[in-house]
């Protein structure tokens, strides 16, 4: 019987060498005449171990890596198709620390085989939530939501229960579900890494939402940076209509619903909402004012659910278990789990999905080994580019929506960024202003001049001219545009560089110590 | 006598008229222009007017609002640099100003030789593989100066070995 041996396809891998090393394991096997099963999966999110190589033994999947083609010929040698112990053993998948102490709800269902196979999807699970929610009416199912305490894992928060039920409440002969997979934020591959390794989710996920709410169109909205999420859900989308899952009678019940992925074009500010459907529309990214809420004049003035796509693929579990299941994880008010994103100056960077209430300190050492570097980690960015910059002595709040927004920082789509102690805090500031200055949309004076305006104090201040006037202006530009900016892009840029300012006062202080020694 | 339609303008045609009935169409056709001609050239702004029933104006204004958007004919091969925060973090302001001095170019142009086009990103969701690069559809992860200065080899010998397949 021949072996199956499984190599990722996940963009984070591939550009690890995973094609390759694929590549080099069929033909070795070939030369060998070993019989052999090769599928490509989804990535399990440990990425200093890319490309990670698994294989099915009797005892559980067996993970070797990082693998490169030179390992290859070893590799059989040592017997890796009956787990042979070999220098890139890394034993049984499933205990692997990293692994085995997550919580991996939304994110169950990545790495375990081919993204595609619609039969390995059911067998993981898949569809249960469907078929539950078929047999509900939407309020039923728009309770359970509610119920799980889910709130909107692309940055705001907000309850995804309430946002379904305004939707459902608002008569329309036409809604949408619309979802949005811009991902702009640095340091967040979550939503990547769903689409390419477990697509079915997010096509669950949205199916339940148009079933719910009565809307039989669905638009996935996905950024043009990602050419092979691109790719994979065009295809599952393709599977899923020929099985029955969409379409005109989905999953059997006589209800309708159509799936279609929009390509943006490489504007940051496409990520908010009211901007994304102006996108969709076919127009110019530009904030709209808000009332009306999407939920009730959205897509081409429509009732329209927009929702991230974690969490859309929250929906299919919460579905499946209930809304109570879903809700005893978590702390506080943010109930669930959240795919936490390990990224930058990190030894050992990748997804980890846990309840919320861990902190910080838990996740740059006891997963991330501290930093790639070997240095002191100084600073961490915790959601996106808009989000403040984590000093050291916060790193034990936990990450719990209210607790962070208490120190006037973000979780957002829960990316992590992690710095050594050799970043200058007066450059980051500066890219904050600038990328604001290259992403904003234009329609508010706060954030398209405020912005400019930011990156030019700031390289006085990185000169050292005036240096305390121009921090006074910077402070006070900043609070210009947290109050003035109709959208979060301006109304947010000042936190990355107000908590540098306050958190690393002496990376502005630079010049004049160098002048006085 | 009617004058002869330019190829250009056929070629454009063929990929545009297809979307027409699509809700929305302006960036789908513009995508469509741009992965089968390289870039928008001029002469689509008013067919696309023309088939949505839209302003030039409004057209010209989505094509340059958009930054994926090129006006101009690309090299052979389109490489962007990640310049967000995480590539930050792993050294990407000195990979960009290698990439500059190394290709003798700077963003938005083509090397000399016309094989490379140079272009800058905001992040490609390769975050915990920092710094990141993308060469046409496929990416490259820790991108040292050295892995850099390879894969541009790679492109110039038009050996693509240092991209990967789904294969
Ligand atoms: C500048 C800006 C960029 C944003 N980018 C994204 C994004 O890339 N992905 C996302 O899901 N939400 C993004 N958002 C948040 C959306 O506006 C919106 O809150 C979200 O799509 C709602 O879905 P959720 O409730 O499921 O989070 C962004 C917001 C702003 C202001
Ligand atoms: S804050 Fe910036 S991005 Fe947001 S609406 Fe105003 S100008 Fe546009
Ligand atoms: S910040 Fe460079 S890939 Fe995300």
């Amino acid at each position: 019987m021949s072996i199956t041996v499984y190599v990722p396809c996940d963009s984070s891998a591939l550009s690890l060498g995973a094609g390759k090393t694929a590549a080099a394991i069929a033909a070795e096997a070939a030369r060998r005449g070993a019989d052999i099963r090769l599928v490509r999966n989804g990535s399990r999110g440990l990425f200093w171990l890319e490309p990670m190589v698994e294989v099915e033994t009797p005892a559980g999947r067996v993970a070797y890596g990082p693998v490169q083609p030179k390992d290859v010929a070893s590799l059989f040698e040592a017997g890796f198709l009956t787990g042979g112990v070999h220098a890139l053993s890394l034993g049984i998948t499933a205990e692997i620390a990293y692994l085995k102490n997550q919580e991996r709800l939304t994110a169950a269902r990545v790495g375990l085989g081919d993204p595609l196979c619609i039969e390995t999807y059911a067998a993981h699970g898949g569809w249960q939530g469907l078929k539950n929610a078929i047999g509900m009416s939407g309020a039923d199912v728009v309770k359970e939501v509610t119920e799980s305490g889910l709130r909107g894992r692309g940055g705001a928060a907000f309850p995804t229960g309430i946002k379904w039920n305004t939707v459902l409440n608002t008569p329309g002969a036409q809604k949408y579900v619309v979802c949005n997979a811009d991902e702009g934020d640095s340091g967040t591959f979550s939503d990547r890494m769903l689409m390419e390794g477990d697509p079915y989710t997010l096509v669950e996920g949205m199916t339940i939402a148009g079933v719910a709410v009565g809307a039989t169109q669905g638009y996935i909205y996905l950024r043009s940076e990602y050419p092979h999420a691109f790719k994979t859900l065009q295809e599952a989308i393709r599977r899923a209509r020929e099985a029955g899952y969409l379409g005109t009678n989905v999953a059997g019940s006589g209800k309708t619903f159509e799936l279609e992925v929009r390509l943006g074009a490489g504007a940051y500010i496409c990520g908010e909402e009211t901007s994304l459907l102006e996108s969709l529309e076919g127009k110019r990214g530009i904030v709209r004012f808000k009332p009306p809420l999407p939920a009730i004049e959205g897509l081409f003035g429509k009732p329209t659910v927009i929702n991230n796509v974690i969490s859309l693929c929250s929906v299919p579990i919460i579905l499946a278990k209930g809304g109570k299941y879903y809700q005893d994880f978590g702390m506080g008010r943010s109930r669930g789990t959240l795919p936490f994103q390990l990224t930058g100056n990190i030894k050992h960077g990748g997804l980890i999905e846990k309840a919320f209430g861990l902190t910080l300190n838990q996740l740059l050492y006891d997963y991330g080994g501290g930093s790639a570097t070997g240095r002191p980690i100084r600073a961490v960015q915790v959601g996106g580019p808009l989000g403040a910059y984590v000093p050291e002595s916060q790193f034990d709040i936990p990450l719990d929506y209210e607790a962070y927004s208490k120190v006037n920082a973000m979780i957002g789509h829960g990316g992590m960024v992690v710095f050594d102690d050799t970043v200058d805090m007066a450059a980051q500031a500066r890219y904050a202003m600038e990328f604001c200055a290259i992403e904003s949309c234009g329609k508010c004076t706060p954030c398209r001049i405020g912005s400019t305006r930011g990156t030019e104090v700031m390289d006085k201040i990185i000169e050292g001219i005036d240096l305390e006037a121009n921090i006074a202006l910077m402070r006070s530009l900043c609070d210009t545009m947290l109050n003035g900016s109709l959208c979060a892009l301006g109304g947010m840029a000042p936190y990355p560089v107000l908590s540098a300012l306050n958190h690393f006062p002496e990376d502005f202080a630079k010049v004049r110590e160098a002048a006085a020694a | 006598m009617k004058a002869e339609v330019p190829p250009i303008v056929r070629q454009i045609e063929a990929l545009i008229d297809p979307l027409v009935d699509l809700p929305g169409a302006t960036l789908p056709m513009l995508h469509a222009i741009q992965d089968g001609i390289g870039y928008v050239p001029d002469e689509a702004v008013p067919m696309i007017a023309e088939r949505l029933n839209l302003s030039r104006a409004e057209v010209h204004g989505v094509v340059t609002f958009y930054h994926h958007y090129r006006r101009h004919a690309p090299g052979k091969h389109v490489v962007q640099i990640c310049r967000a925060e995480a590539c930050q973090s792993m050294g990407a302001r000195d990979l960009e100003a290698h990439a500059r001095k190394a290709l003798g170019c700077d963003y938005h142009e083509t090397t000399a030789d016309g094989v490379v086009t140079l272009e800058a990103v905001y992040c490609l969701g390769n975050c915990a593989c920092a710094p990141a690069i993308r060469v046409d559809d496929e990416f490259v992860g820790r991108v040292s100066k050295a892995r850099f200065d390879e894969v541009i080899a790679e492109l110039r010998q038009g050996s693509d070995a240092s991209r990967e397949t789904r294969s």
